[in-house]
C-alpha cells in the first residue's frame, strides 16, 4: 500500500481481520435466514408503506382538499417533508464523494449504507412534489418533451424546474455511483453462493471478474464520478433553497439560503446515517467495521454543521433587524414569537443547542447519546423546514388573509408512510447486499486495520489479537 | 466478443505484497502474464503490468461537454426561437437562469456516459457471465494467469517453476 497513514490514528477495522474474515463477516448476513428483529421491523415498515399507498390513493381520489392547506398557506407538511427528505439524502454522496476526494479512509465503513440511504431518501422526497400536483397522472408534464400543445415548453427560468433537473440528476448519479460500487461486492456474494442465489447474484454482478484492468477503470470511474458528485451534491440543496430564495416573500428572499440549506442538509443526512448505523452495526454485528472511530467522526461533522446552521439562524435574525426593513423584521419576529413559536423553539433546541454536547469526546463516543442525538437532529431539521415554510406563509402581506394550519390525518399519514417506504427499502437492502463495501475495506485493511504493524505502529488497546498477522 | 477457449495456467497468492513481488519476478523472467485478478484494487500493480492509464475520464469530459451544449443550446433555442416568452421583464436569452439546468445536464450526461462506457469496455452487462478462474479471487486470493493454449510442456514447467518459486499457494489449470 502506497498511501501514507498516520500511525497515531485509531484503527478503522478492529479484531485483527484477515481478508477472508472480512468477506465472511460482511457477506454472511445476506446468507442467513432473517432474524426475528428484522422480520418485526419489516412488518412495521411494510404496514406504514401500505398506509402510505392508502393515503396517496385517498389524496388522489378526494383531491388536495383532503389536506388542510388553504389559500394563504399553500405549502405545508408536503413541501416540508420534501425538503426534509432531500436534505437527508445528502449525506450518502457527501460521504462517498467528498470524503473520497479528501482520501478519508473512514468513509469505507459507512459509505455503502449511507449511499443506499441517500437513494431511498431521494425516492421519498420525490413523492411529495408529485402528490402535491394533485393530478399525479400528469406528472410527466414537468419534463420538456415534444408535445402536441405547441409544443409548449416548460419554464427553464423557474427554480421549481431547476429542482426537477437537480433531483432527477442527483438520483440517477447516486444510483449509478452506488451500484457500480456494489458490483464487485455482488461478485463476492456470487462466488460464495450456490444454485438460484448464484444465478441472481451473477445477474446483479454483471460478469465481474476482478481483472487488473477492470479495477483500474473502476477506480478511474469512481474518482471521476466522485468529482462530479461533489459539486452536484452541493448544487442540489442550493437549488432546493432557490425554490424559496428566488421568491419575493420576506423570510424566504435571502441570499444566505444556499449555504445554510446545504449545511443543514449535511447535518440532517449525517443524523439519519447515525440513526441507521447505530442499529445496523448492532443487528448485523458489524461493530468491528463501523467502529466508535467512525461514529465519532460523524458526530464531529454533526457538531460542525449544526453550529454552522446555528450561525445561519442568528445571522438571519441579525440581518433582518439590521436591514431596517419592517416587513423583513416582521417576518422574523413572527418566526420567533408568532403563532408557530413552538416550532422555532423545537428547531433551535434540537439543531443548535443539543449538538453542542458533542464538544465532549465522551459524548461523541457514546452509542446511546449518539442515537438520541440523531433522533433529535432529525426532528429539529424537520422543524426547521416547517418554520421556514409554514410560519412564513401564515402571516403574509394582508392581515385579513392571515391564517393558521394544522395537518389532516392524510398529511400525517403521507409522512409516516414515506418513513415506511424508506425503512422497507433499507431493510431489503440490508438483507440482500453487503452493507459495508467489502472490497474497499479490504483495500484499507493493511494501513488502517488494527493489525497494522508497519513503521511507527501504535499499540492499540482495542484488540488483544492486534499483533496477529494472518 | 466471441473468444476461443483458452487453457489458462494460474497461481493463487495469499497476499498482495507477495503478488507484487511475483509480478516483478515474472517481468524479470520475461514471462507473458495474461491477466492478474484481485479481490480489490492493488495499488502499484498497473505499472508493473504495463497497463496504460485508463482513458475513461477523457470520455467523461466529452460526454459532459455534449451535455453542456445540449442543455444550453436547447434552452436558447426554446426561448429565443421556438417560443419566446418574457419572464419577469428579463431578456429572452436570460443566460444566468440557464446555469443550473446546464450544470445538472452536464453532470447527468457525463455520469451516464461514463458508466455505460465502463461496462461496455469491460465486457460487462446485466446477466453476462464472464468466465472466472477461481471463486476465491473475489474473496482473499490474488491470481496471476498465463495463457498456455499453445505452450509446450517445457514452457508450462517453466511457469510452474515460477509459481513455486514466487510463493504461490496453489497452482491450477482451467479452460475458459
Amino acid at each position: 500500500m502506497s498511501a501514507v497513514v498516520s500511525p497515531i490514528r485509531e484503527p478503522l477495522i478492529e479484531g485483527g481481520k484477515s481478508y477472508h474474515q472480512i468477506t465472511e463477516d460482511i457477506c454472511s448476513p445476506t446468507e442467513r435466514t432473517p432474524s426475528v428483529a428484522w422480520v418485526m421491523a419489516f412488518i412495521v415498515a411494510v404496514s406504514a408503506l401500505a398506509f402510505y399507498v392508502f393515503c396517496v390513493g385517498w389524496t388522489i381520489w378526494i383531491g388536495i382538499g383532503s389536506w388542510n392547506l388553504n389559500r394563504t398557506i399553500g405549502w405545508g407538511w408536503d413541501i416540508t417533508n420534501f425538503v426534509w427528505w432531500v436534505g437527508i439524502g445528502h449525506a450518502g454522496t457527501l460521504i462517498s464523494a467528498i470524503l473520497l476526494l479528501f482520501r478519508q479512509k473512514w468513509r469505507t465503513g459507512v459509505n455503502r449504507a449511507a449511499e443506499a440511504m441517500t437513494i431511498f431518501a431521494v425516492m421519498c422526497a420525490g413523492q411529495f412534489p408529485l402528490i402535491h400536483m394533485g393530478r399525479l397522472w400528469l406528472g410527466f408534464f414537468i419534463f420538456p418533451y415534444p408535445n402536441t400543445r405547441g409544443p409548449l415548453w416548460v419554464n427553464f427560468n423557474s427554480p421549481l424546474l431547476w429542482d426537477v433537473f437537480a433531483i432527477s440528476t442527483y438520483f440517477t448519479v447516486s444510483l449509478l455511483f452506488w451500484y457500480t460500487g456494489l458490483v464487485p461486492d455482488f461478485a463476492t456474494v456470487r462466488d460464495r453462493a450456490k444454485g438460484i442465489r448464484r444465478k441472481i447474484y451473477n445477474f446483479l454482478s454483471f460478469g465481474w471478474t476482478g481483472s487488473a484492468k477492470h479495477w483500474q477503470r473502476f477506480e478511474s470511474l469512481s474518482l471521476v464520478l466522485a468529482g462530479l458528485a461533489t459539486p452536484l451534491v452541493l448544487s442540489v440543496h442550493t437549488i432546493v433553497s432557490f425554490d424559496f430564495a428566488t421568491s419575493v416573500i420576506p423570510g424566504w428572499h435571502t441570499t444566505i439560503f444556499p449555504p445554510y440549506f446545504v449545511a443543514g442538509a449535511i447535518f440532517s443526512g449525517f443524523a439519519m446515517v447515525q440513526t441507521l448505523m447505530v442499529m445496523t452495526r448492532k443487528v448485523l454485528k458489524l461493530e468491528q467495521y463501523i467502529t466508535l472511530a467512525h461514529i465519532e467522526s460523524m458526530n464531529k461533522v454533526i457538531l460542525v454543521t449544526g453550529t454552522i446552521v446555528g450561525v445561519a439562524y442568528l445571522t438571519e435574525l441579525f440581518i433582518a433587524w439590521y436591514s431596517g426593513y419592517i416587513y423583513e423584521q416582521f417576518a422574523f419576529a413572527n418566526r420567533v414569537l408568532g403563532p408557530y413559536w413552538w416550532s422555532y423553539v423545537g428547531m433551535m433546541s434540537c439543531n443548535v443547542l443539543s449538538p453542542q454536547i458533542f464538544w465532549w469526546k465522551k459524548m461523541r463516543r457514546s452509542i446511546f447519546v449518539t442515537f438520541v442525538m440523531s433522533i433529535f437532529v432529525n426532528i429539529g431539521m424537520w422543524f426547521e423546514r416547517f418554520v421556514i415554510i409554514a410560519t412564513t406563509l401564515a402571516r403574509d402581506y394582508l392581515p385579513s388573509s392571515w391564517s393558521y394550519y394544522t395537518p389532516t390525518w392524510v398529511e400525517i399519514g403521507l409522512f409516516i408512510g414515506t418513513l415506511g417506504l424508506f425503512f422497507t427499502l433499507y431493510l431489503i437492502f440490508a438483507r440482500t447486499a453487503p452493507v459495508v463495501a467489502v472490497a474497499e475495506v479490504k483495500a484499507i485493511l493493511k494501513t488502517a486495520g488494527d493489525q497494522y504493524v508497519g513503521p511507527g505502529a501504535k499499540a492499540h488497546g482495542t484488540s488483544k489479537e492486534a499483533k496477529v498477522h494472518e | 466478443m466471441s473468444k476461443e477457449k483458452k487453457d489458462v495456467l494460474y497461481g493463487l497468492y495469499d497476499d498482495e505484497e507477495i503478488l507484487l513481488k511475483a509480478v516483478d519476478q515474472a517481468n524479470a523472467g520475461h514471462l507473458d502474464i495474461m491477466d492478474v485478478f484481485t479481490p480489490f484494487p492493488v495499488h502499484g500493480l498497473d505499472p508493473k503490468l504495463g497497463l496504460a492509464e485508463s482513458r475513461l475520464h477523457i470520455a467523461g469530459f466529452v460526454y459532459g461537454a455534449i451535455g453542456t451544449l445540449t442543455a444550453f443550446l436547447f434552452m436558447t433555442w426554446v426561448f429565443t426561437r421556438d417560443w419566446p416568452i418574457i419572464f419577469g421583464g428579463k431578456p429572452y436569452w436570460s443566460v444566468p437562469a440557464f446555469i443550473p439546468i446546464t450544470f445538472e445536464v452536464t453532470v447527468l450526461f457525463a455520469a451516464i456516459g461514463m458508466v455505460v462506457s465502463f461496462y461496455t469496455v469491460c465486457g460487462m452487462a446485466p446477466g453476462i457471465t464472464n468466465p472466472t478462474l477461481d471463486d476465491r479471487i473475489t474473496d482473499d486470493k490474488f491470481c496471476i494467469a498465463f495463457d498456455v493454449t499453445s505452450a509446450d510442456d517445457a514452457a508450462k514447467n517453466q511457469l510452474k517453476g515460477f509459481f513455486s518459486q514466487s510463493g504461490a499457494s496453489e497452482v491450477n489449470t482451467k479452460t475458459i
